[in-house]
Formats: structure tokens, sequence, C-alpha cells
């Protein structure tokens, strides 16, 4: 089936959408501002003879029209990590402090765990889950490159994280760790959104995957509302249009934790979320949300809301 | 608490988890571990770097000598998979800073620093050996090379009869 046919109700002008997706995309580079700034990192990459064009939205992701990340002289240092534009968006959403205690709950391979290092100046707790070894240990060297001394890693499933680990110091055995400030919640998805870079991205889509896979993103956006404190943040992103894997995700943590949608300023072009899908009616605060189309920046897909951890 | 001092019996180090430094020998229980004290003495002693450079990381054991930096402090022992950054190997007759740590703390060095040309740090990050002249102490060197018109520290070296010798971990070479 053409998976992409089941969103033409969604989305504006619908063939500007479909174009867009046939489109292959540049590799993007954000600038590790652990290790050096946007200025050095530009000279570096000019130095190089590595063409660069600034993405405008985002002052330290560079496109690389001509090159892949990985073997220049920049790339070495830790001072740039290949990653999709868009996919750069959820961290700034997110916006962590300095100092803060933060859960990346779906982190592998870590290019977002990374960013939010950076932002918090490498200061504070960041805990970085995963569920696969395999892949944490690509979070893990990620995370090293880049220099970050503020990354606890698990592995674990994120349904059931512990905070057990991260007790203060004086503590005693047993006792839970504080909670969290922000959390953020990148699930796993079908990745409809990622047509751009990986045009296989929907060969094996099936409505069976896209509903199986919402019951595991619900378990891991609860927990993540549970273990962050009255008050903190919590960024839901996906990388996919399904509103099984976005809307009815959000709409099923506000049913059943204490937490409330937001809104936020984007720099980039976006939708709301949508309140409808398929006979189902979902909160209307999902509005709230924004959907980011090809289309619209010339980027890949994605979907990203903020949550706000209410009193109960 | 792992770290307090228990009179006169020692404990073997358990290496599937993290167990935080003493700060000192005073308060060492497991035996062979290196001290926070020792770990920055080496590092100012070795390459210069004033302790000032780890104020706010805390220093653990995991595996054999294989210490990490930690940027915050959580109650010890702690069974996860990472902690912060694979900073320095100790435990064996020369102690060994990664090339992770050398790039992100190595600015601060002063000593035991070797300084290469753009074509001689190529090799080196390709896991090349090079003769160089070299008249400091023999052992690891932060190797660092000119990058946008400042020298960056890019790795360890093993410098020894006439040879410095790349440490670039595998899956860190690059064909530059």
């Amino acid at each position: 089936m053409d998976v992409l046919e089941r969103y033409e109700s969604l989305v504006d002008d619908f063939d500007a959408f479909r174009a867009a997706c046939e489109r292959p995309l540049p590799s993007v580079v954000r600038v590790n501002t652990l290790k050096t700034t946007v200025e050095r990192a530009r000279d570096a990459l000019e130095e190089s003879d590595i063409a660069h064009e600034p993405v405008g939205w985002h002052d330290g992701l560079f496109a690389l029209p001509e090159d892949q990340p990985g073997t220049n002289w920049p790339y070495v240092l830790g001072w740039i990590h290949g990653q999709e534009e868009v996919s750069a968006v959820p961290a700034e959403v997110l916006d962590p402090e300095p100092g803060e205690r933060v859960w990346d709950a779906c982190a592998a391979p870590g290019s977002k765990t990374t960013q939010l290092a950076a932002l918090m100046d490498d200061r504070g707790l960041l805990v970085a889950t995963d569920n696969n070894l395999g892949r944490i240990s690509a979070l893990r060297s990620n995370a090293e490159r880049a220099g970050a001394t503020n990354v606890a890693v698990t592995h674990e499933d994120a349904r059931n994280h512990s905070l057990k680990p991260f007790r203060g110091p004086d503590s005693d055995e047993g006792t839970e760790g504080a909670p969290y400030d922000r959390a953020l919640v990148d699930v796993p998805c079908s990745c409809e959104g990622t047509i751009r870079k990986n045009p296989d991205a929907l060969d094996d889509w099936e409505l069976d995957h896209v509903e199986g896979i919402s019951g595991v993103q619900k378990g891991v956006l609860r927990r993540a509302i549970q273990t962050t404190r009255e008050g903190g943040t919590v960024v839901y992103s996906t990388c996919t249009f399904a509103p099984e894997e976005n809307e009815a995700v959000l709409d099923h943590a506000l049913a059943e934790e204490s937490c409330e949608l937001v809104e936020f300023d984007l720099p980039l072009e976006s939708a709301p979320g949508v309140t409808e899908w398929q006979g189902e009616r979902f909160d209307d605060s999902v509005e709230r949300a924004k959907r980011i189309y090809p289309h619209h920046n010339d980027t890949g897909g994605f979907f990203c809301a903020k949550l706000e951890v209410t009193a109960e | 608490m792992s770290d307090d001092p228990e009179s006169g019996s020692t404990r073997d180090n358990d290496g599937t988890r993290f167990d935080r430094l003493p700060a000192t020998a005073d308060e060492r229980v497991v035996e062979g571990r290196p001290t926070r004290e020792e770990v920055l003495d080496w590092w100012a002693e070795r390459f210069g770097v004033p302790p000032e450079a780890f104020d706010g990381h805390t220093f653990w054991e995991r595996g054999s000598g294989k210490i990490w930096a930690f940027a915050d402090d959580v109650a010890s022992p702690v069974a996860i998979e990472g902690l912060g950054l694979a900073f320095l190997r100790t435990r064996r007759e020369h102690w060994k800073p990664t090339l992770e740590a050398v790039q992100r703390f190595g600015d601060a060095a002063d000593d035991c620093v070797v300084h290469l040309s753009r074509e001689e740090a190529a090799a080196f990050v390709a896991g090349d050996d090079q003769e160089l002249d070299w008249d400091g102490d023999w052992g690891y060197l932060i190797v660092t090379t000119d990058v946008a018109g400042e020298p960056e520290p890019v790795g360890v070296g093993l410098y020894v009869h006439g040879e410095l010798r790349s440490q670039v971990p595998k899956g860190r070479r690059r064909e530059l």
C-alpha cells in the first residue's frame, strides 16, 4: 500500500508534501559546543575545504552539500556530530539548564543526548537510557567523542526506569533518587518522517506495527511523567506522521497522568496537532503539539509536543 | 557508602559496578584502588594540568583500573553501563589517559605535550607510528596539532626509542 496516502486529509498541499518526500536530504552536522565554538568549527570546516551552509534557524547546524561527516579534522576532534536538521528540534524545545537532572528515555545512538549535554554545559546529571546493548555501545562512544562527562548510561526498558541508581551521595540504601527536572521522550517509531534519508523506511510498514509500537510509546511517556517533578518539563517527539503514535499517545498520557500540554515557540514552520483521526477524537489541547512536514522547511518529517507535569 | 574506612580490612575491586574513588589513601578500602588525590597529582605532575581543571568532577573505578570522570555526584556504588567519561587506566606499570580525556582536558596541559605538523598528525590519527626527535620524558604524551589557528589535543602517543607510537584506538582511526 502507499503509506503516505493515508495522510492526505491531514496535510496542506499534499502534492508538495509528496514531492518533498521524494527528494534526498543533505548531510547536516551540529557543532559540539562542549569542545569548541561555532566560529572555530566553521573555520575548521573551511580549513579542510568542506563546503558548508548554515541552516538558518539554528546557529550550530551546517548542511554539508558535498560531504559525509566522519573523515575530517573537525569530526576527529569531536567538534561536529552528524545529525539531521529536524532531529535537533526536541532538545532545543526541552531547553535543559546547567545543573539540572534530566532523563533521555530512548537515548541511543546519542545525537540528542550529546546535544542535551551541550545545552547543560556538561553540568548536572543527564541519564541516558536504552534497552539494546549494541545501541548503548554506540551511545557511549558518541557521548565520549563529544567529551560529555555528565552522562550516566543505563541499560533497561524505559517503561520500568528506576531512579534508584541516582540517589544523593549521602543517602541510605534503597531510597529513590530525586525526580527529574526534565525528560526527553524521543521514542522508537515507524520512522515515516525519515523517508528522505532512507528511501526504504516504509518498505516494512504495517498497521499492526504502528499499533504495537504506540503501546510502548505510551508506556515510556507515562514513566517519564511519573519520574519528573511537579512543574517539570517533558518533551515527546517522533519522526512519524501517524496520529496513532503522536496525538493518540499524548491523549492517553493526559488521561492517565498528571500533566498538561503547553504552547511553545519553534523557529520552523509547522502545523498543529490533529484532534481527530479515523473516527477517534483526542483532547483538544493536542493542537499545541507541532507537526513538521518535509515540504514546510525542506527537512525530514517530525512531531514534537511539550508537556508540563502538574500536581496530582 | 562503600568508601567508608573499615579498620584493618581490605576488599577486592568489584569490576561490574562504579565505585567512587576514596579522597585519600587513609580512606582507601579496596586494595589497589587509586585515590582522588593520586589522580589529581598524576595529571599535574605528568602533564601540568592543574587540579582545578577537574573541579566539580567525581572519579569512579569500574573494571580493573578503568577510571571515569563524572560531572556530578551520586551514592556509590552504581551498577549501570556508563558514568561520565572513561579517562584513565591505572593498575598497570604506567598510567595511561584515554584519547577522550586528552581531547577534553588536554588543553590545560603544558608538559609532555608533543606538537605535530598536520601531515604528522594525520599519520598519527591513521594509527601509524613515526620516528620523531623528542627530548622530554619517554612514555605517554599528549599529541597536538594546529586546527583553526590553535594547537588542539588530538590523542595519546607512546614515545620510546626515538619513535612516537600512535595509541589511537582502532575505532577512532581515520584516513584524513
